[in-house]
């Protein structure tokens, strides 16, 4: 459908300009709100015209908020989520393609399934293995009596412990698996003619070399669309890092945004808090920025 | 270098023989071409021989040692595939050269052997390029520089012409029987494109319904088809194929249209006769044993003139296609008569479609031989 005419092209435009104003307007009064001081800020109706604090309400928000550590555990947090899950999805997709064993469908319809059942909905029972990753099989020795029978006959009473709380692994470890990413995958996968495999097989090439000689490099282009959507996804966590990490010294910094937000009876420093949201939303917006023409290169088009 | 045996190989897909039970020898340095029909399973057949395929039952053997059990890349063949499967990140030398990296080669002497192979094939400007920037016969070419380079025993090449158009497909042509020359690699080649197979064939195999329809030179199955399939396969335009009968009165009745006496070694009763259409002798007034020709259609070809007609009564008769010599000039609506030199005749089995036993269909008493017939082959 390519229509060509004059005034079809002005109400596209006309169109895309009102869209472009109205998700610019909130980022723009949010600018605007870090830039006065407090008393402006809290005027009624606020003044749409910068102030002078900025830098001042930048300096304040990094200071109190620790951004500093905090920025630094969001990156590796969200990197990490971002990573594992490109290259997971990229191997389970590969198996899923390239290899025929039973039930490969039903793996690849519960992979799709969990779709369903986001963090947020299994919350409990994941803090749960991640206060003690071992605890199922704990449950399944005391279930079954071995602990009993153990404990009787050595006297050693198993407690089997690993916790995951309050570190880099328990935040990205339950979010690597993703089924959206493993279905970007296959169906790229399906794309690829058979031959390559088959002239991989005559160049006497095993199955991981043409992973990695060819179905990777490929698919460079899903995997930065991938990667900067989850790690756009992962940045913007707030429930499962509030969750894990108790101790600030690990804490994101989406969670330390909560820490900037005035409390009822307190000082309404909406500027500062306005300040650290900026900081706060800048490192995906640089990513995105980054890599944005591969991104939608990877979501449309499938190299030739 | 090497000699292939083929044993009673089949393939069966659930029901589907696609397969059916073959024997097939190939000499080493042989250029074997397998033909077919699309279906007739000469594509499975080739990549059974690869590797690529499972064999349900039967033997492969290459150079006396059977390779059933064996992965594609311990068989020794390396393969040409049809859409060229070149890995559209790497350059033209990672493509050629990938085989060796694999393997292990080190990178220089990879790179000595890449430059060695792509200046056979006259690619050495486009080493760094990537595939997307070359045209379908360059890829084709770096397609063959990839099997080339591991110096395999044996090459397979799956219908590697059919996505290049007729010009190109003429030229690629005439390297890969230059390459076979120099290079005296056991070759087998599938295509379903009879001009390929003719110009390229030592040995010529036409597969039908998983089964070898005929097997031998070019030239002979042209001249000698076994069956009736052949006959119709090979030969553009194809072979006319007409029913007939073999009268008590020992002639062969083509219709009304046609009376030619026959020898004593055809039995009386109904068959196919077949002749080509550049075997057809034309003249412009009836002579012994000739026929009417009704011209309906004339196409030109340049080096002649392919008319299309009926013989006999212009209502009943049967289609035929003559191929008539340059200047000829027919005319739609011409009458003309034809008529065929008797060892150009094929006789067929109405039933099995098998050709008859016997070569001599027609007696040659003199009178029905038609001579002075300077077709333009």
């Amino acid at each position: 459908m390519v229509e060509r005419s004059r005034t079809f092209d002005l109400v596209a435009q006309v169109i895309l300009f009102l869209g472009l104003v109205v998700a610019l307007i909130p980022f723009i009064i949010v600018a605007i709100a870090a830039s006065h001081d407090l008393q402006t800020v809290n005027r009624v109706p606020m003044p749409m015209t910068p102030g002078h604090d900025f830098l001042k309400n930048v300096a304040e928000a990094w200071d109190r908020a620790d951004l500093g550590t905090k920025l630094i555990n969001s990156l590796i947090f969200a990197t990490g989520v971002a990573l594992g899950k490109v290259l997971i999805a990229a191997f389970s997709a590969f198996s899923l393609v390239f290899f025929r064993y039973r039930g490969r469908m039903a793996i690849f319809w519960a992979i799709f399934i969990t779709l369903m059942l986001p963090l947020e909905v299994r919350i409990v029972p994941t803090y749960s293995v991640a206060a003690n990753v071992l605890s199922p099989y704990q449950t399944m020795l005391d279930v079954t009596g071995i602990t009993w029978l153990i404990e009787k006959l050595s006297g050693i009473q198993i407690s089997l412990q690993w916790g995951l709380l309050n570190s880099y692994t328990g935040l990205i470890a339950p979010f690597v698996a993703t089924a959206t990413g493993t279905f970007l995958y296959r169906q790229f996968f399906l794309t690829l003619p058979d031959e390559w495999v088959e002239a991989a097989k005559m160049d006497g090439a095993g199955a991981l070399h043409f992973f990695i000689d060819v179905l990777l490099p490929v698919s460079r282009t899903n995997m930065v669309a991938l990667g900067t959507i989850m790690f756009v996804w992962a940045w913007n966590q707030y429930l499962w890092p509030l969750l894990v990490t108790t101790d600030p010294s690990h804490a994101t910094a989406v969670m330390e945004l909560k820490e900037l937000i005035p409390s009822a009876y307190g000082i309404p420093d909406w500027n500062v808090a306005m300040a650290g949201t900026l900081i706060v939303m800048l490192p995906p917006l640089i990513v995105v920025v980054l890599l944005q023409r591969w991104f939608v290169r990877g979501l449309i088009a499938t190299e030739k | 270098m090497s000699r292939i045996v083929i044993r009673n190989v089949r393939k069966t897909y659930g029901r589907n023989e696609i397969v059916q039970g073959l024997d097939l020898d190939i000499e080493n340095g042989e250029f074997v071409v397998v033909l077919g029909p699309s279906g007739c399973g000469k594509s499975t057949l080739l990549r059974m021989i690869a590797g690529l395929e499972e064999i349900t039952s039967g033997e492969i053997e290459i150079d006396g040692r059977v390779v059933n059990r064996l992965e594609p890349r311990e068989r020794g063949c390396a393969m040409v595939f049809q859409n060229y499967a070149l890995y559209p990140h790497m350059t033209v030398a990672e493509n050629i050269g990938y085989g060796l990296k694999v393997a292990g080669v080190k990178k220089d002497e990879r790179a000595r052997r890449v430059a060695a192979v792509a200046a056979t094939l006259g690619l050495g400007e486009m080493l760094t390029r990537k595939p997307a920037a070359l045209s379908g016969g360059q890829r084709q070419r770096v397609a063959m520089g990839r099997a080339m380079i591991r110096e395999p025993r044996v090459f397979l090449f799956d219908e590697p012409l059919s996505n290049l158009d007729a010009k190109l497909r003429a030229q690629l042509r005439l390297e890969i029987r230059q390459l076979h020359q120099r290079l005296k690699t056991t070759s087998i080649f599938v295509t379903h494109d009879q001009t390929e197979a003719m110009t390229l064939a030592d040995k010529l195999i036409l597969l039908n319904k998983g089964r070898i329809e005929q097997m031998g030179s070019p030239a002979e199955i042209y001249h000698r088809p076994q069956s009736l399939f052949v006959a119709e396969f090979i030969g553009a335009p194809p072979m006319n194929i007409l029913s007939a009968e073999v009268g008590d009165d020992r002639f062969l009745h083509l219709g009304t249209a046609w009376r030619l006496p026959v020898t004593h070694e055809i039995a009386a009763g109904p068959l196919k006769i077949g002749f080509r259409p550049e075997d057809v002798a034309v003249t412009h007034q009836p002579i012994p044993g000739s026929a009417a020709f009704d011209v309906m259609l004339v196409e030109e070809l340049g080096m002649g003139q392919l008319a299309h007609g009926k013989i006999g009564d212009p209502t009943g008769g049967a289609d035929i296609v003559v191929h008539l010599p340059k200047g000829s000039a027919p005319v739609v609506g011409q009458r003309l008569f034809i008529s065929v030199p008797a060892h150009h005749l094929h006789a067929f089995d109405i039933g099995t479609g098998k050709r008859l036993a016997t070569d001599n269909i027609v007696a040659e008493d003199g009178q029905h031989q038609v001579i002075g017939f300077s077709g333009g082959r």
